[in-house]
Parts: C-alpha cells; structure tokens; sequence
C-alpha cells in the first residue's frame, strides 16, 4: 500500500479510558487548536527543525544532521528537556510509523484488544493515514472483529468526516465550551462547528461519547452548564458523556496558576445533569 | 525454656487474639517444640541459611499442607463416622458440608478447599427457586466467613454457566466478604462470554474471583480433576499436597559466579537439598504422624496415592537480575527479551529436574514444581516469577513477559496483574485483559483494582479497613488480616500505588 507516513507522539498499547474495552492508542502529533489547559502540550505543534532543543538535550539523543534534528530513541533520558524548551509545542521524539507498522503491532497485541483509537494531538489532521489504517484493519480477517475509534476536538470539516466514517465505528468528541469569548480565550479559536459535527456523528450512529472538561470558574459556571444540559438534551438524554475534571498534572504555564477542579465540584454537575435526564455521565475514576 | 515459656504467655494474653486464635499459635510453637525430623547436616545448614524453606510448616508434620477431598462421597454416601445420612434436599446437602468441613485438616488448620461448589450443589436444586437458591448461599457465605475465617479457603465454580454458579458470583459480590476466596474455572468451549463476564464484574467490586484456564489445568491432571486452593494452587482432587518447600533463587545465584555456573553446579546442588528436605517431611507424614489412617482415606473422601509434593521456587527476578549483573548485561527481568529468556532457561531446568526425580509417596511419583508466592517475613524477594513490586509494566506487557513461563509451573503460579482504577468505568476491559491473559498462556488470571477495599496480599484477600483497624490494635476476626498487616508493614503495601505483595502466610507467631 502506497500510503501515507503517521507522525506519532507515542502508542500505548494497554489504555481503559480510550473507548469501550482495552484499547490500542494512537498519538497524533500535531494539533488545530492550542489549548492553555491541554494536559500534553508537546502534542500540539509540528517540528520545523529549527533546533533549538539540540544543545538542551543532555545525554546527546538528539542531533542536528542536514537541517534536520535526529532523535535516537536509545540515548534519551526521558528528562522532558527538550519539550520544556520548544518555542512551538512541539516535539522532536516522534516517529514515523507506515500502516504496515501499526497492524504489525497490533497483531502482537490481539488477544488482549477491543480496538484502537487514534488520539493525540489531533489524529484528523492526518486522516489520509487514519482512513488507511481504519480501511487495513476493516478488511483483514484476523483484524476485523477491533473496532476503530477517533479521539477528535470535531475541528474537522463535514467533507472530512464524511471521508472517515465509513471506517470508524465511533468518535470520542471534545466540547470545550459554549460562549465565544470562552472558546476562544481557552482555545484560541472559534470551536462552535463541533457542536454541528456532534450532530453529524449524531446521525451517522458513530457519536461514542461528548468529551467536557470541567475548569473552574471557567466552563463551570451556570451559564455554561445551561447550555451543556440544552445542547445533550438536544441530541438525547442516553447521550453518553464523560467529565473531565481540570487537574495540574501535565499542563504548563499560566493554566497552572487555574485551580484544579475538586470531586465536589464534579459531582455536583453530575447532578445538575441527572435532574435534566441526562444520565449517561462517566466522571473520572482519580483525582490528583 | 524462660523463653519459650514467656512467648507462650504473651500469646496468651495477647488482647489482639480471639481464643481460637490462641489456641493455634500455642499449638503451632508446642509443634515446634519437638525435634525437627533428622536432616542431614548439608540440608540443615541450607535450611538455617534460608536458601531452602519448609515454609515453617512445623516440626511434626502430623497432616498435609493441603487437603483436597472429594466432597461427591460424602453427598452421596453420607459418612458413618460422622453419622450422617444421605442428604435428600438442598438444605442437607448445604448442612453436610458445612458439617465436612471442621474435619478437614491444612497448614493453617482451617479447610483450605470446599469443593466445586456448583457441581456438588446443582443436583441439590431441582425445585428450589433462584430466590430461594440465594437466600441459601448467603446464609452459607456467612456461615463460612463467621466461622471459618480464613481467606486461604477456597471455593471453585465452573467452567459451566450454570445458576448456582451465577447465584454464587452475586451473592459473593453483594457480601465482599474475606472469606470464601473463589476461583472461578474458564473454559472457552464449555463457559459461556456471559459468566465469564459476571466473573470479571465481580473482580471490579470485590477483587475476586480469580479465573482459572481450565484446559490448562485439565491437561495436567487426571480424571478425578483437580481443585485450586489458596494461592494460585492447582492440586488432585481427594487428595492434595504433602508439603510445600521453595528454593530462594535470589540466594542461589549469590552463591554462582556466572549463569553456567547457576544451572550446572549451585542450582542443582540446592536443588537435590531440598528434595531431601521434602522426602524427609514426607516420609514423617506417611510412616509416622498416622494421618492416612483417619476415616477420610477409609470412606474414600481422599487417598495416600494423590497427595504431591509440591516443590516452590520464588526470587526469579532477583536471580536473574543477579547473573545479568554477573555477565555485565543491563536487561532487566520483566522488561528485557535476554533477561526473560534467561528466566525461562532457569524454569525449564527447574522443571525438568522435578521431572526426572522420582519422589516417593507423592501423586504419580514426581513432585510438582510452583511458583510461590512468599512469606509475610521475605524482604526483597520478589514472589514466584513475578516482576519486582511497583516496576511492573502495563498489564498487558505484563501478561507478555510472563505467559511463557507459565507452561513449567503446574501446580500453579502466583501472580497478580495490578489494574488501575480507571478500569472500572470500562468494565469490558478487564474482560478482554483476562481472555488475552488466558489465551497466552497464564494458568490463572488474578487482577487487582486498585481502589477497592478487599485486595489480594497473594492467594488470600484482605480488606484494607481491617488492617487499619488491626493496626489500631483492636485485632481482627480474620486470620489473614494479622498476615496481611504484617505484609503491610513490612513491603509499605499500602502507600505503593496499586500494589499487592506476595507472602502467603506467616505461620507462627512473632
Ligand atoms: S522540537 Fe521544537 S525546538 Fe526542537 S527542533 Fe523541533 S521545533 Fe525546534
Ligand atoms: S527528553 Fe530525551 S531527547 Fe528530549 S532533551 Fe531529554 S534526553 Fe534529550
């Protein structure tokens, strides 16, 4: 297959928070939004090779060889250096992996496997490959029982979608916030065409789950709230939702000056949802 | 014997201990009063140091380590020991276990198996409705809890779907109690998705039952069958294991210069010692202490020819990191293909040479080789063949690293998967991480989330509430709970992430 290269972060091959069952996870590198409380910002830009993080890196994993940086895998420490230092989001310790690659890998893992869902970052933004490896899988007879799942912020155009939900068995999707003056302030961007391709995904029977971070005094104020509660009651009370709660681990500068958001706070949007008739609401399992 | 005499009366008045409680620990150090049978000087000197243990069985061993009968005898035949009739309904049936139990000896002194409980009871249930059905196990999980507690007693179900079987899994979830432990047989032709699945929602509420591979143990064992009791044992059934003795690994390649050196001369030499040590202990059982001539062998509920011996081994990791270090190599045991491969030369060594010695008095004359969890006392001596306490990898890679070993153990291996507790808003997860785990290999898939409050210190459960109480001085009504706290303290059980250490028991006391 001629197909396209991924750009990844990292795979796990062992995640219960992906979709329903084990799952193999994919991390996209590379993403359309640049969001101050994402918990792994190193996912966000792509490398431009300026190298910049070459003399940050100790132990020498990382080299500069004809205007591009190596990364050897072998030498590195894993001490973060590099991520600290990148004046972009981005990472220069990924790799490039070939759908061959990926369902080599998957095969290692079957017996223990539900599926795979491509995250990241923002896995849609190569959906060439993501459409490639969905069809791989769907059309080998010792692959085809995994379901495929997409990880996504919905900043994908209808067109685009359309491309992949054939392939896709269903889509995890981010909501990050109602007002504009919000979206934007969190974001950077104007994040309301999610809401459509919520609907979408709607329709197309692939919408797995709507994805909300709980920050405080930020997307959990009424106003806000009202208009989570109004926009799931407008795609069904069975909707499944799943409440992330704002924690520190893994984000970086200003957004660690937010407070993290408490249990308490969580569970008491649980209940504003359950008196709505929204009933379908995963919270997380630990807090920090 | 001032000193003797002054541990006697602290155990007696010690105000954490019930009276029964007494009452063992002051049999078990009036045991150990008694001369050890004779060993001869190699094997006493590699028994002081520790690099071979009895597992402190005691100095008399006047009963097997584990004894499995085969409680169809008694249901059907009724006893006339025990003057017992023929049970005719569920209720009798129920009463005449519960009666066979208290006579059913171990290590521990307690029963440490109470049958595949579903089979034995199905005939029994013809008319009963599944209410009623429920009703009965709950008042009988009670009654075992309440008056047998110890978490070593094991009860199987399986590989059939069948109602006492899912009574029994609802009923077990709803209590959460200790005891009984529950281990449940999986096998993909016979069990149904369906209670595989119940079992595994089980093991998200009350960290039990573990799943057994069925079709593993079946191959090993013979037609009777087999039951798995304790940790992680698989064991005849009407019959049992003499005596368990381990090899610590760690300790035999301290004493090696190199892995050729391991396996051809110091491996095989403390190997032979503690053969010794085994036939000694069982020689003593057999000829001497008149166990066999007890009415469970004349009406046939056990028999002399079914009792192995089985012959642990633990501190893998640590041996095979030792000799990595030996040769200069940096892989580590769990994590590093030579490593793991070094371990599987070490256990394929290990089991041909259980192999090739003829062992007698013992289950079709061989012993059988096991990969044991520990005492509460062992210090940096990773349990069995597992991957050293909080370095273990994902499960998955977990599962990976060790399935191949599992083919050499097969009177069982401990282990434990620690599985966080994200888990448990995907339940279907842990179903699919036990079918991987089993399909690969593992003999038995044991999982333990990380926020529930009963939990696994090896074979048996604690709850974590208990072991603040019994270390708030109040003591506790379950045994395991003194061995669980003593774990606790010593490996820090508790403030390790999701964690579960290996000791099986600490049998006397300290
Ligand atoms: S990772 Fe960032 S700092 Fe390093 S070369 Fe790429 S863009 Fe520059
Ligand atoms: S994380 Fe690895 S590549 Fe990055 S600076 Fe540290 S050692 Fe170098």
């Amino acid at each position: 297959m001629n197909s396209p290269l991924a750009t990844l972060n990292k795979i796990l091959t062992c995640s219960f928070v992906d979709g329903p069952g084990n799952r193999l996870v994919l991390f996209f590198q590379g993403c359309n939004l640049a969001c101050s409380a994402c918990h792994n910002p190193y996912t966000i830009g792509i490398c431009d090779h300026c190298g910049d993080c070459v003399p940050a890196c100790d132990p020498g994993a990382l080299t500069l060889q004809s205007n591009k940086v190596i990364f050897n895998p072998a030498l590195c420490d894993q001490c973060d250096a590099c991520l600290t230092i990148c004046p972009i989001s981005a990472s220069p310790m990924t790799t490039q992996f070939s759908v061959d690659d990926i369902l080599a890998l998957i095969r290692i893992h079957k017996p223990f496997l539900g599926g795979i869902t491509v995250s990241g970052g923002e896995a849609t933004m190569q959906a060439d490959f993501v459409k490639d490896l969905f069809t791989a899988i769907k059309s080998a007879p010792d692959l085809s029982d995994l379901t495929c799942f997409i990880d996504s912020n919905g900043m994908l155009d209808i067109a685009g979608w359309q491309n992949l939900l054939p392939v896709t068995d269903g889509v995890m999707l981010d909501i990050k916030a109602f007002a504009m003056d919000l979206q934007k302030e969190l974001t950077g961007h104007d994040t309301s065409a999610a809401q459509n391709i919520a609907r979408v995904l709607l329709k197309a029977g692939k919408l797995y789950e709507i994805r909300y971070l709980l920050i405080p005094g930020k997307t959990d104020n009424t106003a806000e709230l009202d208009q989570l509660v109004a926009f799931i009651q407008s795609l069904g009370l069975d909707t499944k939702v799943r409440l992330n709660a704002f924690q520190h681990h893994g984000v970086r500068g200003l957004a660690l000056d937010q407070d993290i958001m408490p249990k308490e706070g969580v569970d008491a949007v649980v209940e504003l949802l359950a008196d709505a008739g929204i009933h379908n609401v995963t919270t997380p399992a630990i807090y920090q | 014997m001032p000193e003797i005499t002054e541990k006697l009366r602290k155990i007696t008045n010690d105000p954490t201990l019930s009276p029964a409680q007494k009452a063992h620990y002051l049999a078990v150090e009036a045991e150990n009063m008694l001369p050890y049978p004779e060993l001869d000087a190699d094997v006493q000197e590699a028994l002081d140091d520790r690099i071979i243990c009895d597992m402190f069985e005691g100095h008399a061993p006047y009963k097997p380590r584990y004894v499995l009968p085969d409680y169809s005898i008694v249901l059907k035949n009724g006893s006339d020991y025990l003057e017992l009739p023929v049970p005719q309904n569920l209720d009798e049936a129920i009463n005449t276990l519960m009666i066979a139990y208290h006579h059913v000896p171990s290590v521990t002194g307690m029963p440490v198996y109470l049958g595949d409980l579903d089979n034995l009871l199905l005939p029994f249930c013809d008319g009963v409705s599944d209410d009623a059905l429920r009703q009965k196990i709950r008042l009988f999980w009670r009654y075992l809890d309440r008056t047998l507690p110890d978490a070593f007693m094991h009860a199987n179900i399986g590989p059939s779907d069948n109602r006492v079987a899912r009574a029994i899994l609802e009923i077990d979830a709803e209590l959460g109690q200790v005891a009984p432990n529950l281990t449940f047989l999986y096998d993909p032709d016979t069990s149904t998705e369906d209670i595989l699945r119940l079992a595994t929602d089980n093991i998200l509420k009350c960290s039990k039952p573990h799943i057994a591979n069925h079709p593993v143990h079946k191959a090993t064992f013979d037609d009777r069958g087999y039951g798995i009791v304790s940790c992680y044992n698989a064991l005849p059934v009407a019959g049992g294991s003499s005596t368990l003795t381990r090899i610590n690994l760690k300790a035999v390649a301290e004493l090696s210069d190199s892995e050729s050196h391991f396996l051809n001369e110091v491996l095989p030499r403390y190997m032979d010692m503690n053969f010794r040590l085994t036939e000694t202990r069982i020689s003593y059982l057999f000829d001497q202490s008149g166990f066999f001539d007890s009415f469970l062998v004349s009406e046939k509920w056990i028999d002399r020819d079914r009792f192995t011996a089985m012959y642990g081994i633990y501190a893998m990791a640590e041996a095979v990191n030792i000799l990595q270090d030996k040769a200069a190599l940096e892989g580590r045991y769990g994590f590093d293909d030579k490593a793991n491969d070094l371990g599987l030369r070490i256990s394929k060594m290990l089991s041909e040479a259980v192999e090739a010695r003829p062992l007698k008095n013992a289950w079709q004359g061989r012993a059988m080789l096991h990969s044991q969890a520990g005492l509460s006392d062992d210090i940096e001596a990773t349990p069995g063949i597992r991957i050293p306490y909080g370095t273990e990898p994902d499960p998955v890679s977990h599962v990976q690293a060790l399935a191949p070993q599992h083919q050499y153990y097969p009177s069982g291996v401990s282990e434990i998967l620690t599985i966080d507790e994200t888990v448990k808003n995907n339940p279907e997860a842990l179903y699919q991480l036990c079918k991987g785990a089993l399909a690969s290999g593992f003999r038995e898939f044991t999982a333990n989330v990380s926020s529930n409050d009963l939990v696994r210190v090896t074979g048996y459960m604690i709850r974590l509430s208990d072991v603040q109480k019994f270390n708030d001085q109040k003591g506790s009504r379950t045994n395991t709970t003194g061995l669980g706290a003593e774990a606790a303290d010593l490996m820090g059980i508790l403030d390790r992430k999701p964690r579960v250490v290996g000791h099986e028991l600490s049998p006397g006391y300290t």
